[in-house]
Order: structure tokens, then sequence, then C-alpha cells
């Protein structure tokens, strides 16, 4: 047994309104540099759809994540490694930008400087890549809310896949009744297929909390990690001919604190924690042959905390106790491994993927509601969860490789925890039949219950620090080193010139309330002793 | 002027190019890679990038082949000097053939695909100069020489280029070599100096180590590093 800790991430796609704060403030915070214009690390896509870049889920095509060989073995898609050399002068598989979107502004300046005349002047949309006017013809979501279905909603490729199996039985009527949004970053994979691709080992899995980035130092710009990657989260920056993905937001996780995503969810629908799994196991479970069995084989990488072997290994392995203590209370362990009402994006993809999402009940309740039926009511709920045939087989596509008996189980979970909670809010009391239906026991449908519904912040985040002894200076160090403002002549007005004490580029010190004071009696006092004073 | 063309240029040119990758490499690792211009046009660059840089290595191996091989080592394996003349006139017509068409496609590209174009510096520029005044010349010395056993430089520039290693520099030898030798063998020198500075540093990064290495790597935290680390030199800072 090897175990190691990894930071996941749950999320409850019920509670998801599509509002797109998480990709704005992901943005903000990270992507909003020229040559990452296009670039979302985070992003939420309507599906049934295309997903972002367009049809990236379509591996025929792109060729990424892993393969078996005829040895049973796991190879990448694109790929081994002698193939990778080989072709290395160009990366046939790689998506282009307007595979993504061109990135545009807009000309701004045409509306005050333009002559005066008849007609109002526009601001014509202004290509980022060329700098010429251009017609904008798709971008980021532009089949968000279903928008265009009839036109695009066939080309999904989950959507294809299911016509194919039903023989074309499926029509796009669904649409109207079935729609989810599905937020996505990074999963921060087991088996990293875009780390594995990367000929100049720039990628890397961190060891402490299994974050995977990218070495900026290291990264020549072969580019065979977007091709790599199955979910397309490694973008190329077309500025600096350098790969740049998802951080997880590591100096927040390092001290802490949520991923910016997270914390400005507002359907509080993210959850993070630690999860331990056996390094050792890994290999052996993404070689599953049969992709059904890959979500239960991910399970069983899965340690248990509680375990007291699991424990000691943790303790050799040099795991710290307060990441034990984090991965015992982790919403994320209980999510997926307790509940199981979490699933995996494409474990078909045999990555390993580490962001799980609990499937959508609403687009069912919605529907048993516009029939005229009790949406709550649990019996009628766990028909209508079967009758919907093919909501449930298009998220077994995307969580199961096809398996619905997991989603069904999930969903089941979900129905009987709404069916039980309302029974105890209207004062009823509740049907023990409703828990047993799913396995499960009233307590731990009502933990469950705090868990999704309440989820308050401190439940939601269990995020140990990366070194609790020296919380202090962490704490400091979470703040940039430098003050964007904080340069000789900016706003801030930080620099002061080339001379004297404060002279020339510095960083911007913090001043704690100590110092303050130092300084302030250094300042003022007469004599240097009176400065020392305390 | 012989002196220095034959026997400063090379040691220049080669000191240029190694304090150039000490330099580049600990200052601007950051800067240090294939600047890709893939994600705006792949079609062209699917056909044109392999030629030319498939071509230009079996270049690379012809010149390895040309200056550090002896004749008298091929003497002794049996090949008569006509037959080296014509495995050396027809691979090199090949390859270079294959260069040229490549490099012609990838200009093209640059020049017509706007976004591409708006990508090129004038580094990138000045460099693509040199490139093409190095490969043009050396392809026309040679097809211009290719009658009966053609230029015999194993007895002239061959002989010089080792001279060069044990730092006694036969500048004699190349006083009369014709002259479209003599400007390829310049502007290549001052090309190989360039190599640090422009982005044909990446081919000091080719990724042979990839053949031997765990597919998933996997990286501890530096302990003393914890968050962001100090802006260095090379990033792109959001001002603009």
């Amino acid at each position: 047994m090897r175990p190691m800790a990894q930071i996941a991430m749950v999320m409850n796609l019920d509670k998801c309104i599509g509002c797109h704060t998480c990709s704005v403030t992901c943005k903000q915070a990270w992507t909003n540099r020229r040559g990452m214009e296009y670039v979302w690390f985070n992003n939420v896509e309507t599906r049934p759809g295309q997903g972002y870049p367009r049809r990236y889920e379509d591996q025929e095509t792109w060729r990424g994540g892993w393969e078996l060989n005829r040895r049973g073995a796991l190879r990448l898609k694109a790929g081994g490694r002698l193939h990778k050399l080989a072709g290395i002068f160009s990366n046939p598989r790689l998506p282009e930008i307007k595979d993504y979107y061109e990135p545009w502004t807009y000309d701004y300046k045409n509306l005050t400087d333009a002559p005066l005349g008849d007609d109002y002047p526009v601001a014509r949309p202004v290509s980022q890549l060329d700098g010429k006017p251009m017609k904008i013809e798709w971008s980021s979501n532009w089949d968000d809310n279903l928008a265009g279905a009839p036109a695009h909603g066939g080309l999904d490729p989950m959507v294809e896949r299911l016509r194919r199996q039903a023989a074309d039985k499926v029509k796009f009527e669904f649409e109207q009744t079935f729609m989810f949004y599905l937020p996505r970053i990074c999963e921060h994979c087991l088996n990293p297929s875009c780390v594995a691709s990367c000929p100049s080992g720039a990628m890397y899995k961190r060891a402490e909390d299994g974050i995977v980035l990218v070495d900026q130092d290291r990264c020549r710009g072969w580019r065979m990690c977007v091709t790599g990657c199955p979910y397309k989260k490694v973008y190329f920056n077309h500025a600096t001919g350098k790969a740049e993905k998802c951080t997880l937001c590591y100096p927040r996780i390092e001290v802490g604190l949520p991923t910016v995503c997270s914390e400005t969810c507002v359907g509080r629908l993210r959850y993070l924690g630690v999860v331990l799994y056996d390094a050792d196991k890994v290999t052996a479970a993404a070689e599953t042959e049969d992709e059904k069995a890959l979500y239960e084989a991910q399970l069983g990488v899965f340690l248990d905390p509680h375990d007291p072997s699991v424990q000691v290994a943790c303790d050799e392995a040099g795991i710290p106790y307060d990441w034990m203590e984090a991965a015992r209370r982790s919403p994320v362990r209980a999510l997926i491994s307790e509940y199981r009402v979490a699933l995996p994006l494409h474990p078909e993809y045999r990555t390993m993927p580490m962001v799980w999402y609990i499937p959508p009940l609403s687009p069912v309740v919605e529907a048993l509601s516009e029939t005229g039926h009790d949406g709550e009511d649990a019996r009628n709920l766990f028909a209508a969860i079967d009758t919907l045939r093919i909501p449930l087989e298009y998220l077994a596509e995307l969580f199961t490789a096809g398996d619905t008996a997991p989603v069904r189980s999930a969903l089941e979970k979900l129905a009987a925890m709404r069916s039980h909670m309302r029974a105890l809010n209207l004062g009823e009391e509740p049907d023990p039949a409703t828990a047993r239906a799913v396995g499960m026991r009233p307590e731990e449908i009502e933990a469950m219950y705090r868990l999704l519904a309440i989820a308050k912040y401190e439940d939601r985040y269990v995020i140990p620090t990366a070194a609790v002894g020296d919380a202090r200076r962490l704490e400091e160090s979470a703040v940039p080193d430098a003050c964007s403002l904080d340069h000789a002549g900016g706003p801030g007005m930080g620099g002061n010139g080339p001379f004297g004490q404060n002279s020339g580029r510095k960083l911007l010190p913090l001043v704690s309330v100590e110092n303050f004071h130092i300084l302030r009696r250094r300042q003022t006092a007469d004599t240097p002793d009176e400065a020392k004073e305390d | 002027m012989s002196t220095l063309l034959w026997g400063a240029l090379p040691y220049i040119a080669f000191a240029l190019l190694v304090a150039g990758l000490v330099w580049r490499y600990r200052y601007d690792k950051y800067g240090w890679t294939t600047r890709s211009s893939q994600v705006y046009e792949s079609k062209l660059l699917d056909i044109a990038s392999p030629a030319f840089h498939y071509g230009i290595l079996f270049v690379l191996a012809g010149h390895v082949v040309g200056l550090f091989i002896p004749s008298s080592w091929t003497n002794a394996l049996g090949v008569s000097e006509h037959t080296y003349h014509l495995f050396s006139l027809y691979g090199g017509t090949f390859a270079g053939a294959l260069t040229v068409a490549g490099l012609a496609l990838l200009l093209f590209r640059r020049r017509t695909r706007a976004p591409v174009f708006r990508a090129t510096t004038a580094n990138d520029k000045a460099m693509y100069l040199f490139l093409v005044a190095a490969i043009v010349p050396g392809m026309t010395a040679k097809l211009t020489h290719a009658g009966g056993d053609g230029y015999n430089y194993r007895e002239t520039i061959a002989p010089w280029a080792r001279s060069l290693f044990t730092l006694q520099p036969r500048t004699a030898l190349m006083a009369d070599v014709p002259v479209l030798y003599q400007v390829h063998a310049v502007i290549g020198m001052i090309l190989i100096a360039m190599v640090p500075y422009t982005r044909l540093v990446h081919m000091f990064s080719a990724p042979v180590q990839y053949l031997f290495r765990p597919y998933v790597v996997y990286r501890t935290r530096d302990p003393r590093q914890l968050g962001p680390r100090p802006e260095r030199r090379g990033w792109e800072t959001t001002r603009r």
C-alpha cells in the first residue's frame, strides 16, 4: 500500500443555475491576460450541448485520455512515446482556436472619435488575434440554455452515441424537458494523461495534494498535453507559447481557503476535501477491461481514513495528522464513498478524474410536476427516474460510461431524501420504507441532507493547510508579494524613485501593527533611545 | 580578412552560442519555447513543419558526415569518390529540396495568415532572413558544382572545420574555396551564433528524455516556497 492524499471536488449539479459566476471570477483571477483570452479554466456547459471546446468529448477525433492495448495495458490514445516524438513538429490532433472561439474586443474608440454624421457610430467587433474587424460566429457558451439546440443539439457526442444505440428512436424532444448545467474545471486526475503526454516533463502531479500543474520554466510548448487531456482542460497560451491549466487555486488551497470558483459559487454547490487513495492500485484500476466497471474500480482505489491499518500506513507515508483528520471529515469522501451519490465525469477515459458530480434530480422532478403529478412523492419519483429513460441514459453516458445502475441509485437516493425531508418539514412521520428502498438509514438521509441542502461553509470545505504549525507566515504568503498598483508612478505610488530608503521598485511590505508603531515612534522620536522604548 | 572569417569567426560564433545558451537558461527559461502558432492555423503547418524539420535534420546529418568524416575513412570502406559524390548530391538535394519546400510553405503561411503574421516579432524576421540566407547559397553551391565529381569540399572545407577543434585553424585551406561555399559558411556561423537569442533555441530542448521517464511525474512542493513565487523576468504582467 502506498497511500497518497488528494484534494478533490464534488459538484452538486442539482443546485447549479448556470449563472457562470465561477467562470467569471476564475477568469478574473487567472486568465485575464493576453494570450489567454479564449481560456476558461472553469466553464459551465449546458447539457445536452457540445461543450467547450466544441465536441471535446469526441475522442475519436481528439484522441485524449488512455486506451487499452492488445495486452490490456494502458496506452495513450494519441500514441506512444516514439509516435509522439516522431510527430512533434506538428501535432495533428490539436484543437485550433476556432474549435474554441476567436477572441474579440470592440472598437470602442469609434464611439467617441467618429466624425459627426447622420448615423450613430457603432463599436465594431475586432479580432484579438489579427486585429481586424470580424464577424462573431461562435463563442464560449454560444449554445447556453440550449440556444440553437435544434440546429446544434445533435452535435453533442453523447447524444450521437445515444442515438446510435437507440437506432434513431430518440428524437430531440427531450431538450424541452431535460436540461442541466455542467461546470467543469481540471479533473486533477489520479492517472493524468496530460502529464504522461508532456515530452518535456514539465507537467507534474504534486505529491502532497495531487494538484496537477505545469512548470512554466520547463514547458517548451510542444502542445501534446492539450491533445492528451480528454477533458481539454490544458490550454495553450498563444502569447507566451506555453501550456496553462487550472491550478485548483493552489495558493489558496495551501492556506486552507477554497478555490475561487468554489468560494464565489452562489449555488454553494461545490465541495472540497481530502481523499486518500492507494497509488499502487491506480494503474491496475485504470486497466479494468470493462468500461462500465471503471467507476467501481476507482472507488476501490480510495482508502478509508477510519480504518486503523490505513491510518498506520498513512502515518508511515508521512501524511500529516491534520490531513488525516481532514480526510475523516471530508465531505467529498462522504459523497463519493459513503453515500455514493457523486459520480466521476467520463471514467471511460481511464484518467481517474477527481472532480465528481452529483447527478441532477431536478429535471426529473420538473418533468414530473409538469405532468400534474406530485413531483416530490417518493414512489412517483422512483417510477419517473425509470420512465424518463433518456435523461438516465444521457447521464450514464457522462458519468458511468453508459451504465445506468449507479446513476439510478444516486438519483433514487436524492429522491428519497426529498421525500423524507418533506415529510419531516410538514410534521408528518416519514415513511421508513422510503429510506430502506435506497439502502439508507433515516439518520444517514438526514446527515446527507445537512451536507447537500444546508451546506454550511465549514461543512463544504474541509481543507487542511500546507503547514498548520506555520499558519501565521502562511496567512501572509497568501497575499501576493507585490501589489499591482505598487510601482513608481503607479496609482498606488508605492515606489519612491531610485534614491533614499524607499527607492526603486520594491515589494509591498506587509506592515503588521507592531511594525507600524515602531516606525511611527522612530519617525517622531527626538532621541534614538526614545525610539527603542517599548 | 581570412584570419577573421576562418580563424576568429568560428570561435566567436561558438562562444556566443554557449554563452547565449547559459544566459538564456539562467534568465529566460520562461521565454524558452517553440512559440508554436499551430492554434492559429493547423492545415498548412501539418504539411510544412514536418517537411522543413525532417529536411533540416537530414541536412544536418549530411553536414556532419561531410565535414567530420575524412575521405580516408570512406576510402577505407571501399567507397569511391564518385560514389560518395553521387550519394552526397542526391541525398543532399533531396533533403535540401524538402527543407526549402517546407520553409517556403512556412514563410507563405506566416505572411498570409493574419494571426500568424501578427505574432511574428522583429527577432523572428531577422532569424528567417539569416535562415534563408544560409540555406539558399548552400543549395546553390551544391547544385552549381554538381558536374563530374563535384566540388571536393572534403579536401578544403572539411579539414578546416576539423582543424577548428584542435585550436589550430588552417585558414589557408579556405582561401580558394568557391565564393558561394564561403558565403554559406559565414552565414551559417552567424546563424549558429544567433540560435540562443532567437526562437531557434528550441532545438536544444529536443525531449529525448521522454523516452526514458515514467509516464506520470510526481513532484513535491518546495518547502520554502508556499503561495505564489515572486515575479521573475519573462513573465508578462497584466499591465500592458
